[in-house]
């Protein structure tokens, strides 16, 4: 490579300012057209400003704390009870409610699975709204885990089916099917999470680091039974109506702006009780337990009945099942 | 400049890169800014845009996604599909890469800066669309590799922040690189660039396939998961990055005395006829195997192209890409494409619009129509999604315009650089 000293320095020219050296950022020549480029700078930079000025209510609402904190798997003991302790006082600021933040492990040997009986379930909708309340799920919307399909007796394919059905049920020439999270043992969410803030645990249910979750919406597209959520807006519940027992892994009130889904009620069934959908369900159509212990309900209808899980061509392998009586 | 005084300073002749450089940033700048009235009306009609765009994503930011028109049911909307178009723009610039370094087409060579121009505006126009989909962009830092915690090699989106990126910085650099020499007079050493150049090759077909990956990888969306997405995506870039920068290289001939020899244009034009004749073929293709095997699989296309339950919303859409896409497929073919003229100009921007349509509105939207509960809940964007997305724009066309400002001055005889001894001089 040559560098010609002349032509080095006719380009100082073009760049130089006649009055001696000065730092090399410094030396474009003033004139009328560079104070008026200043001048537009400035004001560009002045309306910049103001039209991005709304992000300040970033820091208003994420915490140094928040912002900086670690992914679920690396924080140490001692640093989820803090975080823990932040969320529950940003509940009592935000929603006025004290509130315990739990994380209860998964229960070494054990794996949930949950079967829905399609002959007794009646499209009620009791489970729903179980869902809504246990998991202080948004009230703006009648929003739960749960979609009922109504369908219609003849045919399996759901585009015979309705969630939105608005009469008494059942009806003569229907038949009702819950979808909820089928808590997959190959779970396409958790492939298409980039971040890893979805992830299955030993137990098999799959769930969400609500404070990792950069709200890319790609496990929402990847899940083939419309089980994840995500929440458009601040979950907004009246104090009276909070569910203070949370799980910091399932229904503590999410984020706004964060996916969520079901947890199989974590919180509740890692200490021995029952998913909350199912405590509410009229018609005992729902069956949840260990799909390890050969002598649990689920593995005799497992045995017993004629069993299907949906969508199995996609190899998802869901821990949910249907089956008929 | 007129007022530029002629006072030589030799303490800054030294060719001494770390005095050097920023000068050459400071240079640009004062390029960049440099015009006439005309130039001065677009470059504020643009930044206004952008401002407008910049105030809606920070609305949208404070008060949440709710301002979108996108729900849990059509969860990807304006944002994701304009991401699809721009990253097949960013790719189709290869399109001049490789006639100019793989067949030697000296006119090309001349020109290939602007494709790598495109494909620097285009990348990051990708980037920002998919940073203001995030629902959470405070927590961006997440997807950075080693401070961050990502799903790599498993997520295809993983992939595709890597692959875009990499691409970002191997375009940035060629065009620094040969600007930066240019700027202080020297050859550019074929060591420092050819090889990156021959990189971007790959890597520009790699961005397109990586982003198809990510739409056709998903066993739950029928109307997405087919093997002919990634063949279709990189053919259909193949005819809007070529045709935009016909389009760009238009108007640096009526603004800037940047005037690209006819070659190079019409060497893109052959490529658009063979690329939008195999997209073509295999959308039709895709389109049979859809309607005439019917089922779940037909469902998306069936909403999209004619309508389905009484919902509408994408058929107008469709309709107007296909339209687009068949009479500027026919211009491309007319001989008078190869000349200068209306029709040419006529025939880019169809294709450009119709396939913006194809692979945005028409096809991301319907993967997610009907839902995999076979529900149907229909979408179209919201005034905060159009504004973010005509900001997006407004700003990847103000980082274009500068790139092309220091281009054409550096490029064209205005730029008394000395004796200029590229390969790709031009001279």
């Amino acid at each position: 490579m040559t560098v010609d000293n002349a032509d080095d320095s006719s380009r100082d020219e073009r760049a130089g300012t006649s009055s001696g050296p000065t730092l090399p950022i410094l030396n474009q020549p003033s004139s009328r057209r560079t104070a008026l480029k200043a001048a537009g700078a400035a004001l560009g930079l002045a309306a910049f400003g103001k039209a991005v000025s709304p992000l300040w209510s970033i820091p208003e609402n994420v915490s140094v704390d928040e912002f900086l904190q670690q992914h679920y798997k690396e924080l140490t003991d001692d640093e989820k009870r803090r975080v823990f302790e932040r969320l529950e006082a940003e509940t009592q600021r935000q929603y006025g409610k004290d509130v315990t933040i739990s994380d209860p492990p998964p229960i070494p040997g054990v794996r949930f699975g949950y079967a829905i009986n399609l002959s007794k379930c009646n499209g009620n909708g009791a489970c729903m709204e179980a869902c809504n309340q246990e998991n202080n799920h948004h009230r703006g919307v009648d929003q739960s885990y749960i979609r009922v399909l109504e369908m219609t007796k003849g045919s399996m394919d759901m585009e015979h089916g309705t969630t939105s059905y608005d009469h008494s049920v059942p009806q003569e020439d229907k038949f009702y099917m819950p979808v909820q999270c089928q808590q997959c043992e190959n779970p396409p969410c958790v492939t298409a999470c980039p971040v890893e803030a979805t992830w299955r645990e030993d137990d098999g249910i799959v769930v969400v680091d609500y404070n990792w979750c950069i709200g890319c919406r790609y496990c929402e597209a990847a899940c083939p039974y419309h089980a994840r959520r995500f929440n458009w807006e601040p979950p907004e519940i009246p104090a009276d109506e909070v569910n203070p027992d949370q799980g910091y892994l399932s229904n503590r009130i999410r984020p706004q702006g964060t996916m969520e889904k079901c947890h199989f009620c974590l919180h509740r069934t890692r200490e021995g009780r029952l998913p909350a959908c199912l405590e509410a369900c009229p018609t005992g159509a729902r069956l949840f337990g260990d799909l390890n212990d050969p002598d649990s309900d689920i593995n005799w209808v497992l045995q017993n009945k004629r069993v299907f899980v949906l969508k199995e061509e996609l190899g998802t392998q869901p821990n949910f099942f249907y089956f008929f009586d | 400049m007129p007022s530029m005084t002629a006072q030589k300073q030799t303490s800054l002749a030294s060719p001494d890169a770390i005095r050097s450089y920023p000068r050459f940033l400071w240079w640009g700048l004062g390029e960049a800014t440099n015009g006439g009235l005309g130039f001065y009306v677009w470059m504020f009609v643009l930044t206004a845009i952008s401002l407008v765009g910049a105030n809606a994503w920070a609305h949208q930011v404070a008060e949440g996604m709710i301002v979108t028109n996108m729900t849990d049911h059509v969860s990807w909307g304006l944002y994701i599909a304009n991401f699809t178009f721009c990253v097949g723009l960013a790719a189709g610039g290869v399109m001049m890469v490789i006639p100019a370094y793989l067949y030697d087409d000296e006119e090309m060579h001349k020109v290939v800066i602007i494709g790598e121009a495109v494909a620097i505006a285009a990348i990051v126009m990708s980037t920002l669309s998919v940073v203001v989909d995030l629902g959470r962009p405070d927590r961006f830092w997440h997807l950075i590799p080693l401070i961050g915690r990502v799903n790599w090699p498993v997520s295809m989106l993983t992939w595709d922040v890597i692959v875009l990126n990499g691409y970002l910085l191997i375009n940035l650099h060629i065009v620094g690189y040969l600007l930066y020499m240019r700027y202080l007079g020297r050859k550019p050493n074929p060591k420092w660039y050819v090889p990156f150049v021959f990189l971007s090759i790959i890597w520009a077909i790699s961005i397109h396939t990586v982003t198809a990956f990510l739409y056709c990888g998903l066993g739950g969306r029928p109307f997405w998961n087919t093997a002919l997405l990634a063949p279709r995506f990189l053919a259909s870039a193949f005819v809007s990055g070529p045709a935009f920068i016909i389009l760009v290289m238009r108007i640096l001939r009526l603004t800037t005395g940047y005037a690209a020899p006819p070659g190079p244009a019409r060497t893109l034009i052959q490529i658009i006829r063979v690329a939008m004749t195999i997209n073509l073929v295999m959308l039709a293709s895709e389109i049979f195997t859809l309607f005439y095997t019917g089922g779940a699989h037909g469902a998306s296309a069936q909403y999209l192209y004619f309508g389905s339950h009484g919902h509408y919303g994408l058929v107008p859409w469709i309709w107007t890409a296909t339209a687009f896409n068949l009479v500027g497929t026919a211009l491309f073919f007319m001989p008078a494409a190869l000349e200068r003229g209306s029709i040419r100009i006529a025939a880019c921007l169809l294709c450009i619009a119709g396939i913006w349509i194809e692979k945005g509105m028409g096809l991301i939207i319907p993967g997610f129509i009907p839902s995999t509960l076979h529900e149907i809940v229909e979408y179209s964007p919201s005034l905060v999604e159009w504004k973010v997305t005509a900001g997006i724009w407004a700003f990847g066309f103000l980082l274009l315009t500068v790139l092309l400002k220091l281009i054409a001055t550096v490029f064209t005889g205005d730029y008394e650089a000395g004796p200029i001894r590229g390969p790709s001089s031009g001279q």
